[in-house]
């Protein structure tokens, strides 16, 4: 087909996955978001380099053993969503409701041991700027935590409705790459907010 | 025919007049909202100067007092920037020209842009009723820590600042996550990357840099906003804080910023320059490749404005190298303009007056610049009004001046009429007088030793005299505005009807009628070169396949991005009130958060989630 021709030939419409321009909208919001989270670990690091001991003033480096389940359930949390998006580009309607499903219950229960381990500090955010980076970094990730929730609430409405099929099916794609993402920043956050002050501790032994 | 187009007109237009108001998605409309809106912003940041130059005209005045002297330079700075420029430019210019210069029907996401404008709105009015009330920021448009913390400033007056500035960071971030969606995805076929106007490459390169340096602003009024109402300890030094990390995450942000409002700018003045030379560009790849170059070196600079903080002089050199460095790209720029003009055959109409207005201010600007980026002179001169003077010359010669240059070329498009040439002329040579005599004296009262952030200074100080003629000079800049307000009422009502394209330019928004179709394009254009209206003639080169809408649906192609050819149909939303309402409801959280009210939070957080999700729930016909 010539390029003129191609230009009267008739296109398709309702196109899920990359070619959607909203697709590029997500992949955008989620560059913006991640550099949120880079400075805020920027952020901590500078704060740290200019302390000489870590954690400062009399907190003790976070238990591991709760959030080492937490970083379980979450980082599992994506396996059932990848397993959805793939049941409804089949046409696989009860597998993209119970992946969905799936991913909410594991998401609600690693905020849940959030709130849990919030109650249960022994600290709050105004002792000193580690207390407050402790709070305020694991509070804003809580908070993209909840919306990602919420977006999967709305999917899985849509999912019952029978919105979706094998050609259309750009919000489960999009709510999901938004949880991923999530979760990748959760690595980076315990890998920094709850094990590097251990190694600290350590070097300075 | 007719009734095709009457068919596209039909599934375009708004349904009613309250629908016009309140819930349009046209990207027009939003434009020249978003153009009025920051105009009355420029206004108020304007009467502040004029009030602020009142009060210095003689030594020891006591026209205002200094505490609302303080809220009065915080506003001016805060509004100019965050309210006036960065809207102007990119909500108002990009909104309006973006789609059209592209050869597309809207933006990629057109409810997503009303919702950028309400948000705007709403985020400057929470900011500029603080000074009604007498709560207004006082602490500088850059907020330093620790007087702007919650030992020093308590009150409401920062909690403003802060919280309008990350509410209105949701409108920019968004508008910049439109804007790179629209350029990548909806160009016409045929328009490739190297055939794209600078304007557009302007929007896209500023819109990258808003991608990455808005977040360091929403941290660090995030981080000031819990010191101040939580208590955590981020700025403050004696809970293990740091003071000097507001001014890195300030000017991270900072810096680039000033080029977000620049690149736009710059975008106009290469869009005009050619249609007023009557000749193509020189160096269009120099000039879009000097673009994004720009965009990227501005935020390797950012601690040119921390050079008196005793940071390590290593990397004082390192970044004041690389301050240093922006020349080298505006440098191309400057030269492709010149030899641009110098190759073509130049009409002296208003525009391009503006825009030789810009030219030498811009230069100015950039020379004072240069002498500030070398440490040892920086130190004599920092916080005096010698950095009064340049900002002031970059920011007013660069991007004021090609706004108004950018008023006199496109408003024939928005409103049919042309503007009088006559008071066009009168308007530039007042207002280019005027800008000198106002900002060239606080070069010389700058080295003489006054500081920039006073609300009065003493006689024998010995600058009385310079500072009388720079508030004479912005007693004529006002003057030469209100020439322009009269221009533009006059020009509506009685001026010449321009037609299409009144300047034989060679964009593609000239291929539109003037004022422009809710649809922009009945068919759409195949571009074949850069300068598409001089190469082919408007009525050759056509995609008709969108010519008859089906059903009432709004339509528009999905473009590949590189050599862009029509991937998918797209149908587009309809007017809708969501945008306003979830915007509405963001403004009750903010105005909670403000005022600690739960009720406002909970009922503006459970209606906004209730509206977006209307929101997203898929219309009747869309994918």
């Amino acid at each position: 087909m010539t390029l003129p021709e191609a230009r009267q030939a008739p296109l398709p419409s309702y196109v899920s996955g990359p070619l959607q321009p909203a697709s590029l909208g997500m992949l955008v919001l989620i560059m913006t978001e991640g550099i949120f989270f880079a400075l805020l670990f920027t952020t901590y690091f500078y704060i740290r380099s200019g302390t000489q001991a870590w954690p400062q003033g009399a907190i003790e480096p976070q238990e591991l053993a709760l959030p080492s389940v937490g970083t379980f359930l979450l980082l599992s949390s994506s396996f059932p969503l990848i397993l959805a998006e793939a049941a409804i580009k089949r046409g696989d309607q009860l597998g993209l409701r119970i992946g969905l499903a799936a991913t909410f219950t594991l998401g609600v229960a690693f905020l849940g041991l959030q709130m849990y381990e919030y109650a249960n500090a022994k600290f709050f955010a105004d002792e000193n700027a580690y207390a407050s980076l402790f709070f305020v970094i694991t509070g804003f990730h809580s908070v993209h935590v909840f919306v990602g929730l919420i977006m999967n609430l709305f999917v899985q409405a849509r999912a019952w409705r029978g919105h979706f099929n094998e050609k259309r099916h750009l919000a489960v794609q999009n709510v999901s790459w938004y949880w991923h993402f999530v979760d990748a920043v959760w690595v980076f956050i315990f890998l920094i907010v709850y094990l590097s002050p251990h190694w600290y501790r350590f070097g300075q032994r | 025919m007719a009734t095709a187009a009457g068919r596209l007109r039909r599934a375009w237009e708004a349904p009613n007049i309250l629908a016009h108001i309140f819930a349009t998605v046209d990207h027009k409309q939003i434009g020249m909202r978003y153009m009025v809106t920051a105009a009355v912003f420029f206004a108020e940041g304007g009467i502040n100067a004029i009030v602020m130059r009142s009060q210095l005209a003689v030594p020891e005045n006591t026209l205002v007092s200094p505490n609302r002297y303080n809220q009065m330079f915080t506003l001016h700075g805060t509004v100019l920037i965050f309210f006036f420029a960065t809207p102007m430019v990119v909500g108002g210019f990009g909104n309006y020209l973006v789609p059209m210069m592209i050869g597309a029907r809207d933006m990629a996401f057109p409810r997503l842009n009303a919702f950028s404008y309400w948000v705007f709105l709403f985020a400057g009015m929470m900011m500029y009723s603080s000074f009604f009330v007498g709560k207004a920021p006082d602490g500088g448009w850059f907020a330093y820590v620790p007087l702007t913390g919650p030992k020093y400033t308590p009150g409401l007056n920062l909690d403003v600042w802060a919280l309008s500035l990350i509410f209105l960071g949701i409108s920019t971030t968004a508008a910049a996550v439109n804007f790179i969606v629209t350029i990548f995805r909806l160009r016409a076929p045929g328009m490739s990357i190297n055939r794209m106007p600078l304007f557009v490459w302007g929007i896209l390169a500023t819109s990258g840099a808003i991608i990455f340096a808005l977040p360091p602003l929403t941290v660090g009024a995030a981080l000031l906003e819990f010191d101040r109402k939580f208590g955590t300890q981020f700025f403050n030094p004696n809970g293990g804080g740091s003071v000097l990390l507001w001014q890195h995450l300030f000017w991270i942000f900072g810096h680039p910023e000033v080029y977000i409002l620049f690149l736009p700018a710059v975008g106009i003045v290469s869009t005009i320059i050619p249609t007023f030379a009557r000749t193509r560009l020189v160096g269009y790849m120099f000039l879009a490749l000097a673009t994004v170059s720009i965009a990227f070196i501005s935020f390797g600079v950012w601690v040119h404005h921390m050079f008196a903080t005793g940071l390590n002089p290593i990397a004082l050199n390192f970044f004041g190298a690389a301050g240093m460095s922006i020349t080298i790209p505006s440098g191309i720029q400057i030269f492709a303009w010149i030899a641009t003009i110098w190759k073509g055959n130049v009409v002296w109409r208003t525009p391009f007056l503006f825009i030789f207005g810009f030219i030498i201010l811009i230069i100015m600007g950039g020379f004072t610049g240069v002498m500030i980026s070398l440490v040892p002179l920086d130190w004599q001169l920092t916080d005096s009004y010698f950095i009064v003077a340049h900002l002031h010359y970059v920011l007013f010669g660069g991007v004021v001046f090609p706004i108004f240059a950018g008023f006199y070329y496109w408003i024939p498009k928005m409103t049919g009429r042309m503007m009088n040439e006559k008071l066009g002329k009168i308007h530039f040579w007042l207002l280019f007088a005027a800008v000198n005599i106002t900002f060239f004296p606080m070069h010389i009262a700058g080295l003489l030793g006054m500081q920039r952030r006073i609300y009065t200074y003493p006689s024998s100080l010995g600058v009385s005299d310079l500072n009388m003629i720079s508030t004479v000079g912005a007693w004529l800049t006002a003057i030469a505005t209100i020439i322009f307000l009269i221009n533009f009422v006059h020009s509506v009502i009685w001026g010449e009807v321009a037609g299409d394209n009144p300047w034989h330019a060679s964009t593609l928004e000239w291929a539109t009628t003037s004022p422009p179709e809710p649809y922009n394009f009945r068919h759409i254009p195949i571009v074949e070169s850069a300068d598409p209206l001089w190469d082919a003639p408007p009525n050759t080169g056509w995609d008709t396949r969108l010519e008859e809408p089906a059903g009432d649906r709004r339509e528009l192609y999905a473009t590949s991005v590189l050599e862009p050819e029509p991937q998918i149909l797209m149908v587009m939303p309809e007017d809708t009130y969501l945008p306003l309402l979830v915007a509405l409801s963001m403004a009750l959280v903010f105005v909670g958060i403000l005022l600690d009210s739960m009720v406002m939070i909970g009922f503006g957080g459970a209606f906004g989630l209730l509206f977006a999700a209307w929101w997203f729930w898929p219309q009747e016909g869309m994918a």
